[in-house]
């Protein structure tokens, strides 16, 4: 059993999932927040390699994107920091990316790089399951999780290949949209979740646009796990030295989803 | 196009978020459909004949000819077409193509302008929709297109992200179109982005390479010996050299922008000086950093300051079956100077790139031999800059 997947193995507990930019606002921050957040309940980390060309991003991670290529991020730093992560915590770190900064790396050294450092999946959010076979090939060599998006607009077939290749959970998108922060997600979404979960045998994630814990709740009622992405850069924007408000917002959050049922 | 759906060779596909997925199925169905649908396309070519103008002529360039003292060169006037380039014809199809499937509303990235005012005009034609993405940098070097734009009751968004032109606005027309997938139709301008959309405006825009290849026979009962057209995405390049892909007899040439030199990392010479990686949902040859990351680019001419290519122009360089070469801001200028002088003919920046290299390699060549450039736009909309760039030298 992957790591990924043993995280979903606990009794009546949903997935706390969250997304930081590597190197945004910095590098020491970076190393600061996931330990924290893993203290604070996170079931997993995804780490955002940034790109020049974020496309699936709304205006909040291209923002951090753009911040930390100016610091210098590059693939390699964020192999790097991930390395150093996975001595400080235990907690399953996947990295988020677009293709080409990890095309450019070479998949195969990518992919064995990612195992060294203590990477346990990957997220490629413009990668569909058909332009997957090369580095799918990679990964399942080397242990690493590929894990495949759905979204709303996903036939069944598409629903029954992304069930067959999907490794680690299947990453559902809340909504026809790019990623960002949310008032409201769609009425019919639970709807969706449970409709993937007939032909899933992999825990279902669900992320984009979710913001607060009670949107958490609502998911969870639903599928294994939440993401939570653009809130917390909007939360680390602003937030003290001691990242009290994105603490004090984790806590919540996985608070509220322990209460669940 | 080999066995694997959307290729040509290694280059091509589809890395696209997985939302757009099925509208990219569902176009790629629609446009196997058209093979067979005569209505359609009977509707195309009205529309080309009496909207756009079509067939645009094959001009002898007398006195640009006797100036290189070579070869016979010839002029596909796509500046003629309706809205002043070869932009039009893509449009065209497409918006027939969105109304046939059911959407209202049009979207679409542009550099210089003129897919935009194309597709502005279109959206008016068929009483769509219309917001047009361009970069804040191309909207200030533009300004005239962006006006036409809005006279034809499009929307203009300016993009602020990034490099601030071309790239980003393609970048933020995939983010409207992945959150209003089921209203609209990504009109995108050029033989890029994900399949089917290389190909899809391909085979739009094939109408000036038949309409040449057919006006040579009948004009001069042979082909030409070279085909020369400027490459920034590539569409008007792919249109003209896809009819002739068959006839190995004629030489392809597409002419990139060389900006300040290619020495200088200042231009956007995709073929010539990038790498193998992928861009905007294609596998192709891109202008990357050694961490894959995106160059910004730079050109006179904001239609070919994009750091990626179509697909199929970078199978048709590696098969060797294209020639790509590239010319510089000022080469381009002088091309430009010599065709308003000589023929009185005002050409866009972008086609002046095609210009300045046919005028290079005519003169080395023989008076039996003819030379077509692709004059795919018309330059009213460049004068600010080519006045600018001529008054500082």
């Amino acid at each position: 059993m992957s790591r990924l997947e043993s995280v979903f193995k606990q009794k009546n507990h949903k997935a706390l999932i969250a997304y930081v930019t590597v190197g945004y606002p910095d590098i020491a921050a970076t190393l600061k927040v996931v330990p924290l957040l893993a203290e604070c309940g996170c079931d997993i980390v995804e780490l955002g390699i940034p790109f020049s060309d974020p496309m699936a991003d709304g205006a909040t991670i291209q923002r951090a994107s753009f911040k930390a290529l100016e610091n210098g991020v590059t693939t390699a730093v964020c192999l790097d920091t991930a390395k150093k992560l996975s001595k400080k915590t235990a907690i399953p770190l996947v990295f988020m990316t677009y293709f080409n900064p990890i095309y450019q790396y070479g998949l195969d050294k990518f992919c064995h790089d990612c195992v060294v450092s203590g990477i346990d999946g990957l997220i490629i959010p413009e990668l569909p399951p058909e332009e997957g076979d090369e580095i799918g090939k990679f990964a399942g060599k080397s242990g690493v999780d590929l894990i495949y998006l759905l979204a709303p607009t996903s036939v069944d077939a598409r629903i029954q290949l992304v069930a067959d290749k999907s490794r680690g959970f299947i990453y559902l998108v809340s909504i026809a949209g790019v990623t960002g922060a949310r008032n409201e997600l769609p009425p019919d979404l639970g709807k969706f979740i449970l409709k993937v979960k007939q032909f899933a045998k992999q825990p279902v994630c669900v992320g984009f646009g979710i913001s607060t814990p009670e949107q958490a709740v609502q998911v969870a009622k639903t599928a294994d796990g939440v993401i939570i992405g653009s809130k917390l850069i909007q939360l680390m924007e602003t937030d003290d030295a001691a990242m009290t408000a994105t603490q004090t917002f984790i806590r919540n959050t996985r608070k509220a989803l322990d209460n669940i049922e | 196009m080999t066995e694997k759906q959307g290729y040509f060779g290694n280059y091509g596909g589809r890395f696209v978020p997985e939302t757009l997925v099925p509208a990219l199925d569902e176009l790629t169905a629609a446009c196997q459909a058209l093979k067979t649908d005569s209505e359609f396309w009977r509707e195309f070519e009205s529309l080309c004949h009496y909207y756009i103008g079509r067939p645009t002529p094959l001009y002898f360039a007398e006195r640009l000819t006797a100036h290189c003292g070579g070869a016979k060169i010839m002029l596909k006037r796509e500046d003629l077409a309706h809205t002043g380039a070869h932009k039009i014809n893509n449009a065209v199809g497409q918006g027939l193509l969105a109304k046939k499937l059911g959407k209202k509303r049009i979207i679409a990235e542009t550099g210089a302008g003129q897919h935009g005012v194309a597709t502005a005009a279109v959206g008016a034609l068929l009483g769509m929709e219309c917001v047009i993405y361009m970069g804040s940098d191309d909207i200030e070097r533009q300004k005239l297109n962006v006006f036409r734009m809005r006279l034809m009751g499009s929307e203009v968004k300016p993009v602020s992200s990034g490099s601030r032109t071309l790239k980003d606005a393609i970048n933020e027309a995939f983010r409207d179109w992945v959150s209003n997938i089921g209203s609209t139709h990504y009109l995108m301008g050029s033989v890029v982005g994900p399949h089917p959309y290389p190909s899809m405006v391909r085979d739009f825009q094939s109408v000036i390479g038949k309409e040449t290849r057919e006006q040579m026979l009948k004009g001069y009962q042979r082909l030409p010996d070279y085909i020369v057209a400027c490459v920034g995405g590539g569409s008007n390049a792919m249109g003209m050299f896809y009819p002739f892909l068959n006839d190995k007899e004629v030489k392809l040439v597409g002419v990139e922008a060389a900006g300040n030199g290619l020495e200088t990392g200042k231009h956007a010479a995709t073929l010539s000086a990038g790498s193998l990686g992928v861009l905007h949902g294609a596998k192709s040859y891109v202008l990357q950093d050694k961490n894959g990351q995106i160059l910004e680019t730079h050109s006179i001419s904001a239609g070919l300051d994009y750091p990626g290519v179509g697909p199929e122009h970078s199978f048709l360089k590696d098969s060797g079956r294209a020639a790509y070469t590239s010319i510089t801001d000022k080469e381009a200028l002088e091309g430009f100077q010599l065709l308003c002088r000589l023929e009185g003919i005002i050409p866009a920046l972008e086609s002046s790139h095609a210009v300045a290299h046919a005028v290079k390699m005519a003169g080395a060549l023989s008076k039996e031999q003819i030379v077509v450039i692709n004059l795919s736009g018309r330059g009213d909309k460049d004068l600010d800059i080519v006045n600018k760039a001529l008054g500082a030298n």
